[in-house]
């Protein structure tokens, strides 16, 4: 029986997320005095010693980011970007963070900025996420009071204003550069890579874009170190990872554990097992640009790397459980729906690329077994023609769900 | 209140266009950005018209049309939809009388289906303005949207 290991979440629930002193009671604001006292290069060399890989989705090593920005020169200045629109179908550990321990993200983001030079910074938050700004709002607020942001924080000659954006309803502003055109008050339309935001981000300025778990993994990085980070989790992946599970489930929630968890302990010990007490049809791990696993797979070790070996994803780490009586036919419809309407039209195969998948999907249902399975081919091809040929991560990904299910539930399908 | 006075208080800088869309929304109660919303602020940042009516009409959050004084987002990503949020889509129009992305005749609720809204912890869910209601079933549905109307009825 595994249970929670909270390093992120530790507050979470346990301390008013509007009281800054019961925050600073807590520990809170000790790592950005300790970073503070250490040179900027210490702090970033600390981070990319634990190891932390970014948590909105893709894993990339965060040290190797806030290198690269570091190392940026600019006449102007540099920014610090948390991406904060947390869209994911599945996901809602950022929300956690920000609604119950708003005062963690923004110890990150000063120490995050720190690291690599920037003075100023922006909190991109979903427009739908009220509260998360809110309480992130009132942290700010409080923090500028005690001096842990504004000029000369905490007597250095280091000085870091922070704001909050509101988004407006796209999850395509959940790609980084998206969100730095969104953030320039502009469309939602992905920018082509590169350049990478490190060298020129927001106003063309170097940016350090990171999603809110990695940027509140950084505190207990810098007070407790590297190496009691790397203690936790596994050697590519190290430290813990929220899961959000849902679906099917007894408890369906936010739980976090070290990484490197096997998908049954999260299910059956965390999650309290599926609703019905049957094994699972499917999971679908990463959210809706995730994969399809098979029951087969309850063994499979949730890090980045052993997941994508397997053709798997981690993504941001959703988990949805798909229950024994359900049918995956409309699940994946659904799915396809979501890419369709969230499709900016900039770029063709994405436009027309996920109007059409979304079209073939729905041949599925009065289709005839073998019919079913020449429509699944068929879109196979197809969303692999987008992944080739799209500009951005939305055009991307539909392959994501469609292969995985091609893979293991071709039969199923068949057959529903 | 004048979409003058509501732009004024923001900065003439393009990264306050979408702050301020929502301001001038939200002070509006049909919950919409008319006209001379849009005009306002284009003329504080001093960018063409068309360029503020681009952004306002990518963005799924913003209307260009009046809405009901409550907006109902029912999500229907696929963690809702799992759950059954098919059914509490019916409900809705069927209680309301309406198909999502109408009003209902006396301006109060507006029905719109969402994109996932990150409460997949108690899905089915849905957003009426900003509260959040979970686990939902068809009665609740028809509780809450009671109790809207009666609250509505109280203030009148």
């Amino acid at each position: 029986m595994i249970s929670e290991n909270r390093i992120i979440l530790k507050n979470a629930g346990h301390i008013n997320p509007a009281s800054i002193d019961d925050y600073i009671a807590a520990g809170g604001y000790g790592a950005l005095a300790k970073a503070i006292r250490e040179k900027p290069e210490m702090v970033v060399e600390e981070i990319a010693d634990s190891g932390l890989r970014g948590r909105g989705g893709a894993g990339f090593p965060t040290g190797i980011k806030k290198k690269a920005a570091a190392g940026a020169t600019t006449a102007g200045i540099k920014y610090v970007v948390c991406n904060a629109d947390e869209g994911e179908p599945g996901t809602f550990k950022d929300r956690e963070i920000m609604e119950n321990d708003p005062h963690l993200l923004v110890e990150g983001m000063v120490i995050a900025a720190y690291g690599i030079g920037a003075g100023k910074g922006f909190i991109y938050v979903r427009g739908e996420y009220y509260r998360s700004i809110e309480m992130l709002q009132k942290a700010i607020n409080q923090a500028k009071e005690k001096n842990f942001l504004g000029n000369e924080i905490l007597g250095s000659r280091f000085s870091f204003d922070l704001e909050i954006m509101p988004g407006a309803g796209s999850y395509l502003c959940g790609e980084e550069l998206t969100l730095l055109e969104s953030l320039e008050g502009k469309r939602g339309y992905p920018r082509i890579k590169p350049p990478f935001p490190a060298e020129k981000g927001l106003w063309g300025e170097p940016t350090l874009v990171n999603n809110v778990e990695t940027l509140a993994s950084l505190p207990s990085i810098i007070s407790h170190g590297a190496g009691w980070y790397r203690s936790r989790g596994t050697e590519k992946t190290p430290g813990t990872k929220i899961f959000t599970i849902s679906g099917d489930v007894k408890k369906p929630g936010c739980y976090e554990t070290d990484a490197g968890v096997k998908l049954r302990d999260l299910i059956d010990d965390l999650a309290g097992g599926t609703a019905d007490g049957k094994p699972w049809k499917a999971v679908l791990l990463g959210g809706a640009a995730g994969t399809f696993v098979p029951h087969g797979w309850s063994d499979a070790t949730m890090c980045y790397d052993e997941l994508r070996e397997r053709g798997a994803t981690l993504g941001s780490g959703a988990v949805i459980v798909v229950g024994s009586r359900r049918k995956l036919i409309p699940f994946i419809q659904n799915i396809l729906k979501f890419f369709r309407h969230e499709s900016c039209g900039k770029c063709v195969p994405c436009r027309i690329g996920t109007s059409y998948l979304h079209a073939q999907s729905l041949l599925l249902d009065k289709a005839g077994a073998e019919e079913r399975k020449a429509i699944l081919n068929d879109m196979l091809d197809n969303s692999r023609q987008m992944a080739k040929s799209s500009l951005c991560p939305l055009g991307q990904s539909p392959i994501l769900p469609v292969e995985s299910l091609h893979r293991h539930f071709m039969e199923t399908v068949a057959v529903e | 209140m004048d979409p003058t006075e509501i732009v004024a208080g923001f900065r003439r800088d393009k990264s306050d266009l979408l702050p301020m869309l929502h301001a001038l929304q939200d002070s509006h109660p049909q919950n919409y950005l008319t006209s001379e919303s849009l005009k306002a602020a284009a003329g504080h940042l001093n960018v063409n018209l068309s360029w503020v009516y681009g952004v306002a009409g990518y963005y799924s959050m913003f209307s260009l049309e009046p809405r009901g004084r409550y907006i109902i987002r029912i999500c229907n990503s696929p963690v809702c939809s799992l759950m059954g949020s098919g059914t509490m889509i019916e409900t809705l129009e069927s209680i309301l009388g309406i198909d999502q992305g109408e009003t209902t005749p006396d301006g109060l609720f507006t029905i719109e289906e969402s994109e996932c809204l990150g409460i997949c912890e108690v899905a089915p869910a849905m957003m009426i303005n900003r509260e959040v209601y979970g686990n939902l079933n068809p009665e609740r549905i028809a509780e809450i949207v009671d109790d809207i109307r009666n609250r509505q009825k109280q203030k009148q």
